[in-house]
């Protein structure tokens, strides 16, 4: 056994789309201890809610993450609506759920891709990013925006989308399920893939549960907490939901676990367009919340469970807004992971968690 | 399980078109709701300053004074909160965007100098709501003393 040493592995480093700083104490080349640490982002975003007024800090909110974009819009409306008992019209819940399934498809594309990137498998990568601008095009012609879409309202959402192009999404996403079932074959069956993958980064049920770990790096471990189940907004409409778990807890089954959840999202948003309802999709809300109301909502994003809390003062700014993000989770459940792994895999497991620094610090 | 998962679909790109445009030489049609930039029908504008003060950047600078509209294209994050907001619809998000430059400037609109026909036209309202003004005025002044002396009468 050779003598323990610290490697420094990022903030900057090939594998990380964010900057993450992990002290890895090393043995040979086995990982035996790591500290994390982050604060390399920080923008101080919940503050702002001091000076943006409500309606104002919704933009705010879509730039905690860019990939979460719209969930973050999703959340942070949903929450202030709470806070000022507005009841927001059917047709709208079902436009946001259909826009938050579609951003899980293209936030899952795009790990997916970073995911065959970090082992080394260049073609996947583009075929996964290629696949990604598909459904990118669609949030271009609704909402007029790629990523950053300002697509929520505080009361519903800022345009409607009518019939002929929820049927030209419909087809869209049945084109793009050929495609992918392909890309899917060939993460979930290839030997090279299973070769880097299976067995690396394991955490057992009752681990995941003490790490408190959330989304899909605890559904891959067979923890059941998507948020989904619970029946918020149009999610309660849906004939049948049921989660996506693995029992493998390796990377492997974090993988499978993302490559299936699209397959469900594109199934969840063909179930809602068949079912949307007719009628408004905007409430005005005029006013502010009252001082000393409180609210609270949860949210099932792409990479996991987020909490929301709002807090009024009786003006058009908000008193407290905190949230609660999947990856503030995970970390924990990451630094378990990583220990006792080899020196070679610790990039593929911190990119198996999914990690949204961004939204971390915010 | 086995090996070249990816084959066939690697190997139908082979005879694809790329995927990717040569950038600036090409570039992807732009669809009708894209938010690409903000322009003012300055004619239409009446100036009051909504779209500055509901602005979540504050990019928009209404001078009234001066009656010139100026918006900072490199702070609008085109959330079209101005367009949804603006009571006259002189505002509009044109789907394209706007092209890379080297320094950052603001766009300025300014009222054009009227016309001879709208100068006469303006001088006539005004004229017009002097005259209006100057007959509320007599009116008032008139109820005014019609009360007070029949307060006297009444002592």
């Amino acid at each position: 056994m050779g003598k323990a040493q610290v490697l420094p592995f990022g903030p900057q480093h090939p594998v990380l789309p964010e900057p993450l700083h992990l002290d890895l104490v090393v043995e040979d080349e086995t990982v035996v201890d790591v500290l994390p640490q982050i604060g390399f982002i920080h923008r101080g975003l919940e503050k702002l809610v001091e000076t943006r007024d409500i309606h104002q800090y919704i933009y705010v909110a879509e730039r905690i993450c860019g990939i979460c974009a719209f969930g973050h819009s999703y959340g942070y409306a949903e929450t202030v609506e709470r806070l000022m008992d507005v009841e927001i019209p059917p047709r709208a819940q079902y436009l946001r759920s259909i826009m938050h399934e579609l951003s899980r498809i293209h936030s899952h594309l795009l790990w997916m891709g970073l995911a065959a990137d970090a082992f080394g498998f260049e073609s996947l990568f583009m075929h996964c990013w290629r696949l990604r601008e598909r459904i990118l095009d669609i949030f271009e012609a609704v909402a007029g925006g790629r990523v950053i879409l300002s697509y929520t309202l505080i009361g519903g959402v800022t345009k409607d989308i009518d019939a002929p192009m929820l049927q030209a999404i419909k087809d869209k996403l049945n084109s793009i399920k050929k495609e992918y079932q392909e890309i899917c074959n060939a993460f979930l069956k290839d030997t090279s893939v299973k070769n880097r993958l299976v067995g690396v980064g394991y955490i057992s049920p009752e681990d995941a549960v003490q790490y408190g770990m959330v989304g899909p790096f605890a559904r891959a471990s067979n923890l059941n907490n998507d948020v989904r189940c619970l029946g918020l907004g149009a999610y309660g409409d849906l004939a049948d939901f049921q989660p996506i778990l693995s029992t493998d807890g390796d990377c492997y089954g974090r993988v499978q676990v993302r490559a299936e959840e699209v397959l469900q999202s594109i199934s969840i948003i063909e179930e809602l367009i068949d079912k949307i309802p007719d009628g408004d999709f905007y409430v005005p809300v005029k006013g502010a919340p009252a001082a000393g109301s409180e609210a609270c909502s949860i949210l099932e994003q792409p990479r996991g469970e987020v909490y929301y809390y709002c807090s009024g003062n009786g003006t058009k700014n908000l008193e407290r807004m905190r949230i609660r993000t999947p990856t503030t989770q995970n970390i924990a459940g990451m630094t378990m992971a990583l220990k006792g792994c080899d020196l070679a895999d610790v990039n593929m497991i911190v990119l198996t968690i999914d990690p949204c620094i961004s939204c971390t610090e915010r | 399980m086995g090996y070249f998962k990816l084959g066939k679909m690697t190997l139908k790109s082979l005879f694809k078109k790329p995927e990717t445009l040569r950038y600036p030489y090409e570039t992807r049609p732009s669809v009708d709701d894209l938010k690409g930039h903000i322009e003012n029908d300055i004619i239409e504008c009446t100036l009051c300053g909504i779209c500055a003060k509901r602005c979540p950047t504050g990019c928009i600078e209404v001078d009234k004074a001066a009656e010139s509209w100026t918006i900072d294209p490199f702070d609008c994050i085109q959330c079209r909160t101005c367009v949804r907001e603006c009571p006259q619809n002189c505002l509009t998000m044109m789907p394209d965007y706007r092209k890379p430059a080297t320094s950052k400037v603001v766009s300025i609109t300014t009222k054009p100098e009227p016309t001879e026909e709208e100068k006469a036209e303006m001088a006539r309202k005004e004229e017009e709501r002097a005259a209006r003004i100057k007959a509320a005025m007599e009116a008032k002044a008139a109820r005014e003393k019609a009360k007070q002396e029949a307060a006297d009468k009444a002592e």
